[in-house]
């Protein structure tokens, strides 16, 4: 047996825009073990349900991230109307449904951009961050907000979209999609490519389960795990795939993303043709008196809001489960048998928001 | 939506269920912990199938939880959490950092539950 030496990765490196550091035990140039470590930029977000009322404690869930923004504000909205048992008007939940999907399209689009810039190809990052600002543009032009949009309340929306933005919204989405094809074409088709994701960091169907994982590293495994199955907010009236793949590498799991840019922008146009006229917010009056879990899919998977109220107008709890949370045990495991040299791209392949994981 | 049920079990019942959970083919979607006046409430989640299993047990800050992380490897994230922020000890976590996960300005910041004003809501 070679000599084991342990290499520090992170907290600061050029593949990570946050801090997590990995404690590489290494024999040769290959990983035998890793210890992860975060808590660098804990904030205690979750602590704020203490001092903020439950209907202004939205625009703090929101703020947990600042990618998937509005999925939190949603998700957490949710879980409140569970609670209080409104019926929330359905022009506001397709409208909910149409911007949580310009979400996931921004959040795909940054990753891809990032994925390819971890292995050097920077047009391709500039060309997938150039597309991104097409998304980053309507959730501006509809909500007022390209990162953080401030528009799910309890109840409802604080916006409408008018049928002709709509339409809008769809030619531009339609007219993106041949530039969204020559885009992923580069990450499912391109020899470089396959050579750097091929076969890395494979993360086996079984393991995957047992340890948690979530979101297009779940899917990337071949588990159809999506909580958009569920149907919730407009989802259940809305046909629609999982994407899956099975190979669990980091091919798979960019390709899982690479093509649920497409699944988006087809939930978002048959959002377009069936969303009902309508009222978008209803009044809310009292406070919460329960608990409830509210689940949705987040671009990086599974999100869980335990939300906890007592009749009062702070709540007892919040806490959030984020997806990059949940994939840190499948990150150890999928690391343990790959070159130092592809620890980089293994640990970007999860997606790992650190600002979620730490609220 | 379906209706959720959190049920009751006892300390020494943590692990069996987890066990149990593991068998029937549940993945382990999370561990939270809340303080309920000097009372810590813990919730242990699992999902198959989109459904949910869960389980609560209440404590006391002088008692010691066992790890699940011997069924579930990926329960040490939760169960260090838990630690750090409340200050409650688990015992047998696969993964322990002994307090450093998590690099708090103050020791175990949600074990400290902050004095409201008032219990009315504005849109009353």
């Amino acid at each position: 047996m070679s000599k084991q030496i342990t290499v520090p990765f992170g907290p600061q490196h050029p593949v990570l825009p946050e801090p997590l550091h990995l404690d590489l035990v290494l024999e040769d140039e290959t990983v035998v073990d890793v210890i992860p470590s975060i808590g660098y930029v804990h904030r205690g977000l979750e602590k704020l349900v203490e001092k903020r009322e439950y209907t202004e404690y939205v625009f703090i869930a929101e703020r947990i991230c600042g990618i998937c923004s509005f999925i939190h504000s949603q998700t957490y909205v949710q879980g409140i109307e569970q609670i209080m048992g409104l019926e929330v008007p359905e022009r506001a939940t397709y409208l909910r449904t149409i911007w949580g999907e310009y979400s996931r399209l921004h959040s795909h689009l940054l990753w891809l951009g990032l994925f390819a810039d971890s292995m050097g190809f920077e047009s391709v990052f500039m060309n997938a961050w150039r597309l991104r600002e097409h998304i980053l543009d309507d959730l501006e032009a509809t909500t007022g907000g390209r990162v953080i949009q401030g528009v799910c309340k309890v109840g409802g929306v604080r916006k409408d979209i008018t049928p002709e933005k709509l339409d809008e919204m769809l030619k531009g989405l339609r007219g993106m999609e041949h530039e969204l094809n020559d885009l992923t074409n580069v990450f499912l088709n391109d020899s470089s490519m396959k050579h750097r994701l091929r076969g890395v960091g494979v993360l086996k169907k079984e393991d995957a389960y047992v340890l948690g994982a979530v979101g297009p590293t779940a899917r990337g495994s071949g588990l159809a795990i999506d909580i958009r199955s569920t149907g919730y907010g407009a989802l259940g009236k809305i046909n629609f795939k999982p994407v899956v793949e099975y190979d669990g590498d980091c091919y798979a799991r960019c390709a899982v993303r690479a093509k649920e840019m497409f699944t988006s922008i087809d939930i978002i146009e048959q959002c377009i043709k069936k969303i009902p006229d309508g009222p978008v917010d209803m009044k809310v009056t009292g406070a919460p008196d329960g608990e409830y879990f509210s689940r949705t899919e987040q671009p990086r998977g599974e999100v869980i809001h335990y939300i906890k109220g007592n009749g009062k107008k702070n709540l007892v709890r919040h806490r959030v489960r984020t997806p990059t949370f949940t994939n840190i045990p499948p990150l150890v495991t999928l690391l343990k048998g790959v070159d130092l040299a592809d620890v980089p791209v293994v640990v970007l392949s999860i997606d790992p928001c650190i600002g979620c994981a730490e609220r | 939506m379906a209706a959720q049920v959190i049920t009751p079990i006892g300390v020494g019942d943590v692990v069996s269920k987890a066990g149990q959970a593991k068998k029937d083919g549940y993945r382990l979607v999370q561990i939270g912990c809340t303080k309920i006046g000097d009372d810590f409430e813990i919730i242990y989640v699992y999902d198959k199938d989109f459904t949910l299993l869960s389980y609560r047990i209440t404590v006391k800050e002088d008692v010691v939880i066992p790890s699940i992380s011997s069924e579930y490897f990926g329960a040490f994230v939760y169960e260090n959490e838990i630690h750090d922020l409340y200050g409650l000890h688990v015992s047998g976590i696969n993964i322990d950092f002994k307090g450093t996960f998590y690099k708090t300005a103050i020791k175990h910041p949600f074990n400290v539950t902050i004095t409201k004003e008032g219990d009315s809501c504005q849109n009353k």
